[in-house]
């Protein structure tokens, strides 16, 4: 984990409990619940809204158009190099937000516990939610606990959901992703999927890779509040990685994509790491990467919008939307050849030879 | 990535490409053995890039195509049996069985678990007395020295809970059968650089000798498999046939002895069952005798009634070039990727996935 982390560990020391795991009763909604909140996610995400420790937050927003959003995060390990489940569950949830044109804002919080979890390893989880709120300037307003016997979770399993205020400039519709829009990938990929498989049981291998997870709730509106409508369609490119999302789109509108290997990054270790595994980068997680599709003319402007900022560094325009081989994503590789690249088929199985 | 990055170089695979095309003067079909060069063609799209003249057949060298399904549903049984960690190669769970895929089995409840290298099985059988630890031992020669490692390791240790379920197969048996066959018009092979790192390449002349035909030992990277292709070409425009080794790098005359030393100690060759080919004479390895304690079939005296192989796949003709995937009635029908009817259609390396993904735009290629 990187420095900061660290000090902000350092910062927030684990509250004085009397009891270092978890057990059925902290999810029994009595004493001990309120123990376990009370000293930890209370104190720790304090704000006008959570402090009334209501059912559900009453929040304030403006007219218009909103975004809302949920997912659930039961990544294994729960912690990995460059973040841990935690930080994931928040940043996610905002960048599902932010792909729809919108600022996040609001978001809830729901832990499912497995008997067993160490209270220091919750708290470690809880101070990396806090961080990752602070720096995408969102609010927790309300959550849930629950305690699940031993064998019957993993860990800890944490579902978030988001509103946030679609910004007035947006115009983010599938629909409008035409053929001439370029496709523009926000940094290198495959980072934050061999990060995890780095330390996943079984295939351990030392590296420095981490992941990439961070979020887009300043990037996004800048982009949209820049470029406007002529920014048609974002999406992350998490689960199924970059292809993926490519082939979403690709089957969803009936047109073709064509992307260029050579305007994609892979870093020279995620790459290495990925000849080795036997795994393609096309189809690895990312966290921290989304690929927006724009109108020809602004490509280049919003490459160097997101290059300017600290996580775009190897932004780039990738490809284009195409009338032809309608339904597919086509790459044409670094030596001049051409192939289909295909949906992941279920999970991405790492290759005997 | 230095030693990598150079035989991906863009003007290199040009220069090869031209040379290809000035040497063919005629069509020749040819055939890469392994299925990580399969594998690199399609990735890289070598096949359009290739002058008309040159047919590429993706020949058996897939271990995830040719384990036979009874083995795939033996593994199968034992990875459903209590107190079972079946251990495997990980593309081989989505290969279907009879009933099942280990990855089906993975849903039904069974311990299946995916490793790099067979030693992780030994430690986990070190860590797990309590439960049986099952390798699934797939592959060709090049994986054989791993998979003998881990029953040396586990025979030192005196481990008691670990075996392994081998299905190796052999590769100058498979070109034999392969050009046994009337049907077969193959007239040059790319030889499997991997396989040659540990065997060697001198067990490749008598098979050059007897079917007249040019073997040259190939890696794996664009650079490689083109100059493999040119240096067969320029043998079969000559009129000659000799074994050489574009892979020199990789790759010594003798193998690695210490590697072929473990082989020897822990399996002895034997008769195979390949899918989709059938039985080919002593084209595999079992655990010796000296060993059996750490072989599966014994352990566990696994007996699985022998299935058919669905009748409609012709998976042993197209593994042997005699027809092209895209022929059979069933592909992109009966039998997908997400459906196959046969393996080469599971694994990526398999020669019909590979012409399924192809040929989807083979249609349009010039409009790509």
């Amino acid at each position: 984990m990187s420095d900061h982390r660290s000090i902000l560990s350092a910062s927030c020391p684990m509250p004085k409990l009397d009891f270092e795991i978890i057990t059925m009763g902290h999810g029994s909604g009595g004493l001990l619940t309120h123990k376990l909140l009370d000293a930890g996610v209370f104190d720790l995400l304090s704000n006008e809204f959570l402090d009334k420790q209501h059912d559900g937050a009453i929040v304030d927003v403006s007219a218009g158009k909103m975004a809302f959003t949920t997912d659930s995060y039961v990544v294994s390990p729960i912690f990995f190099p460059g973040g841990n489940i935690g930080e994931l569950a928040i940043n996610g949830t905002v960048n599902d937000l932010c792909m729809c044109g919108a600022k996040a804002e609001f978001i809830s919080l729901s832990f499912i516990i497995e008997e067993g979890l160490p209270v220091k390893d919750f708290w470690e989880i809880l101070i990396h939610i806090k961080q990752a709120c602070d720096l995408a300037g969102v609010k927790v307003v309300t959550g849930d606990t629950k305690v699940v016997e031993r064998g019957k979770g993993d860990k800890i399993f944490i579902n978030t959901s988001g509103i946030g205020k679609v910004l007035p400039d947006a115009s983010i519709d599938l629909d409008r992703v035409k053929p001439g829009d370029k496709v523009i990938i926000s940094n290198d990929i495959a980072k934050h999927g061999i990060a995890i498989m780095s330390v996943r049981e079984g295939l351990e291998f030392e590296s420095d890779i981490v992941s990439d997870t961070c979020h887009f709730n300043a990037i996004v509106p800048e982009l949209i509040s820049r470029f406007g409508e002529d920014i048609h369609f974002l999406r992350d490119a998490t689960r199924g990685g970059l292809s993926t999302i490519l082939n979403e789109v690709a089957q969803s509108l009936n047109k073709g994509i064509t992307i260029h290997q050579k305007a994609i990054t892979v870093d020279e270790s995620v790459s290495g790491a990925c000849e080795l595994l036997g795994l393609d980068p096309l189809y690895v997680a990312n966290e921290g990467v989304f690929v927006a599709f724009v109108k020809n003319s602004i490509a280049d402007h919003v490459v160097d919008k997101i290059r300017a900022w600290k996580n775009g560094s190897h932004a780039a325009v990738i490809g284009e939307v195409t009338e032809r081989h309608p339904g597919q994503v086509v790459l044409h590789s670094e030596i001049g050849g051409r192939r289909v690249v295909n949906m992941l088929l279920g999970e991405q199985l790492p290759r005997i030879c | 990535m230095k030693y990598l990055s150079e035989y991906r170089n863009p003007e290199l695979v040009k220069k090869y490409l031209d040379e290809i095309r000035q040497a063919c003067t005629r069509p020749w079909m040819i055939m890469e053995v392994c299925g990580g060069q399969t594998h690199s063609i399609v990735k890289n799209g070598l096949l359009q890039l290739l002058p008309e003249e040159i047919t590429m057949v993706h020949g058996p060298g897939c271990p995830v195509c040719v384990t036979p399904m009874h083995l795939i549903d033996k593994a199968v049984y034992l990875a459903l049996k209590e107190k079972v960690i079946l251990c495997s190669f990980g593309d081989m769970l989505r290969v279907p069985g009879s009933t099942d895929s280990l990855l089906e089995a993975k849903s039904k409840g069974a311990d299946v678990r995916i490793l790099y290298s067979p030693l992780e099985a030994v430690k986990l059988a070190r860590e797990n007395p309590d439960k049986q630890v099952v390798f699934f031992a797939v592959g060709f020669e090049t994986t054989a020295p791993a998979n003998a490692l881990s029953v040396i390791h586990a025979h030192r240790e005196s481990l008691k809970n670990y075996a392994i379920l081998a299905s190796h197969v052999l590769v100058p048996p498979a070109i034999d059968a392969v050009m046994n066959d009337e049907m077969v018009k193959i007239q040059g092979f790319l030889a499997a650089g991997h396989v040659c790192t540990i065997m060697g390449i001198r067990e490749y002349q008598p098979l050059v000798d007897k079917y007249k035909v040019p073997i040259v030992v190939t890696g794996f990277e664009p650079v490689d498999i083109l100059h493999g292709i040119l240096m067969v070409v320029k043998q079969l425009e000559k009129g000659e046939f000799k074994l050489e080794n574009q892979y020199a790098r990789v790759v010594r005359p003798e193998g690695n002895p210490d590697a072929i030393k473990v082989i020897e100690e822990v399996f002895e060759i034997t008769d195979r069952e390949w899918r989709g080919v059938g039985n080919i004479p002593l084209s595999g390895y079992q655990v010796k005798a000296k060993y059996s304690e750490f072989d599966a079939n014994i352990k566990f005296s696994i007996k699985m009634p022998k299935v058919e192989e669905n009748p409609e796949c012709i998976a042993g003709q197209v593994l042997k070039g005699i027809k092209k995937p895209h022929e059979c009635p069933q592909f992109g029908k009966g039998c997908t990727p997400e459906r196959p009817l046969g393996a080469p259609m599971v694994s990526s390396e398999g020669a019909c996935a590979a012409y399924y993904h192809f040929s989807k735009i083979s249609g349009q290629l010039t409009e790509v």
